[in-house]
């Protein structure tokens, strides 16, 4: 599938289209385009924990069945967590859509190439783990039709960008920092 | 086992249900689980509970994720497995630690007391070793009096103070698993 989708206009676009949605991001790139969007307080940015990303949105969008939960990761970081697509599957939270910028590459260590260059396709496989809708997308039109779909969730959205690196936009490391403010967001102590 | 607890139920029985009592009145509405023989009662406990969310996972690690983001969605929860399921565990659980979570994990002890698989014991020599390394408070119980007061204070120090604990549950506590 061509890659025309640059990143951070495609994350941009999904947040917009999203602006209550509780959010959760994979360390590395996903982190950065998150925070270039606009740093929010209902963000919660991951700087570790590989393959947690869309599990923690599993656990969030659980507790708050009424919000809305979007999960922004990447190829890597979720094929390092297949089995997470099993586990949300069978567990189907209606309110969680998880999105892969596939870019088929470890972006942060090297450019090294990732699984889904080669043939592994995430969205058949989160199809197959029982997801109510799981396309692969490579235009801005796609993405657009992809999060407008009327379908159950959980949803998951591969999109295919390019393999570029914008500069870095580094939101706090403080993990209990970000989690204070994330939940007074929801009026908790 | 033949041995009764105050209220008549086989003891083998009486601490599971024990244990759901004690998560349920600390406040505990979400579980998830890999399946193991030691917690066979208090996961069919937890999942005939219509006001408990349960998840059952393909690995352990995927608790501690998905604990952490029900902590941040405002809920408490209980991650439950057995030992060899820890070693499973250890670079996710640098999330609660970090960011200072409540996390309850409770670990069934497997290749420490009258073990049949040799295959259980590297990991089990292994389980408090690691989670103490990660940063996790680990405490134990081998008798199921001292079990439920462990897990009620568990919970206490997990949601009240913060804490990322375990509290092992001892094989000499769950019996000789039958061949």
């Amino acid at each position: 599938m061509a890659q025309t989708l640059q990143r951070r206009e495609a994350v941009s676009r999904i947040l917009a289209l999203r602006p209550d949605a509780l959010v959760v991001t994979g360390l590395g790139s996903p982190t950065y385009d998150v925070h270039a969007a606009g740093d929010r307080d209902g963000n919660y940015y991951l700087w570790g924990a590989m393959g947690g990303a869309a599990l923690v949105g599993l656990g969030l969008a659980q507790a708050q069945p009424d919000r809305q939960v979007v999960v922004i990761t990447g190829d890597g970081e979720q094929l390092m967590a297949m089995g997470a697509l099993a586990t949300i599957g069978v567990a189907k939270p209606g309110n969680l859509e998880l999105f892969v910028l596939d870019n088929e590459h470890y972006a942060e260590t090297g450019m090294q190439g990732s699984h889904t260059g080669q043939g592994v396709d995430l969205a058949l496989v989160a199809g197959g783990c029982g997801f109510g809708s799981a396309v692969q997308v490579g235009d801005m039109a796609g993405l657009e039709g992809a999060i407008g779909t009327n379908e159950a969730g959980p949803k998951l959205v591969v999109l295919k960008i390019a393999q570029d690196t914008p500069p870095r936009s580094l939101p706090s490391r403080d993990a209990v920092y970000i989690k204070n403010r994330f939940r007074a967001h929801l009026g908790l102590v | 086992m033949t041995e009764k607890s105050r209220t008549g139920a086989p003891v083998a029985e009486a601490w599971p249900d024990a244990i759901y009592d004690a998560l349920r009145a600390a406040g505990v509405t979400h579980m998830s689980f890999v399946p193991d023989a030691g917690h066979t009662r208090l996961i069919r406990r937890l999942q005939d509970d219509p006001e408990v969310t349960v998840n059952v996972l393909t690995t352990e690690e995927e608790g501690i994720a998905i604990a952490a983001g029900t902590w941040l969605g405002g809920a408490r929860s209980v991650v439950l497995m057995q030992s060899s399921g820890v070693g499973n565990c250890i670079n996710m659980l640098s999330l609660p630690v970090q960011a200072r979570m409540p996390l309850l994990m409770l670990v069934t002890m497997r290749g420490e007391w009258a073990e049949f698989n040799p295959w259980q014991v590297p990991m089990s020599q292994a389980t408090e070793a690691s989670l103490k390394a990660i940063g996790v408070t680990v405490l134990r119980a081998d008798s199921a009096e001292d079990l439920v007061e462990t897990v009620e204070q568990a919970a206490a120090m997990a949601f009240d103070s913060d804490q990322q604990i375990a509290v092992l549950i001892g094989q000499r506590l769950l019996g000789k698993k039958k061949w």
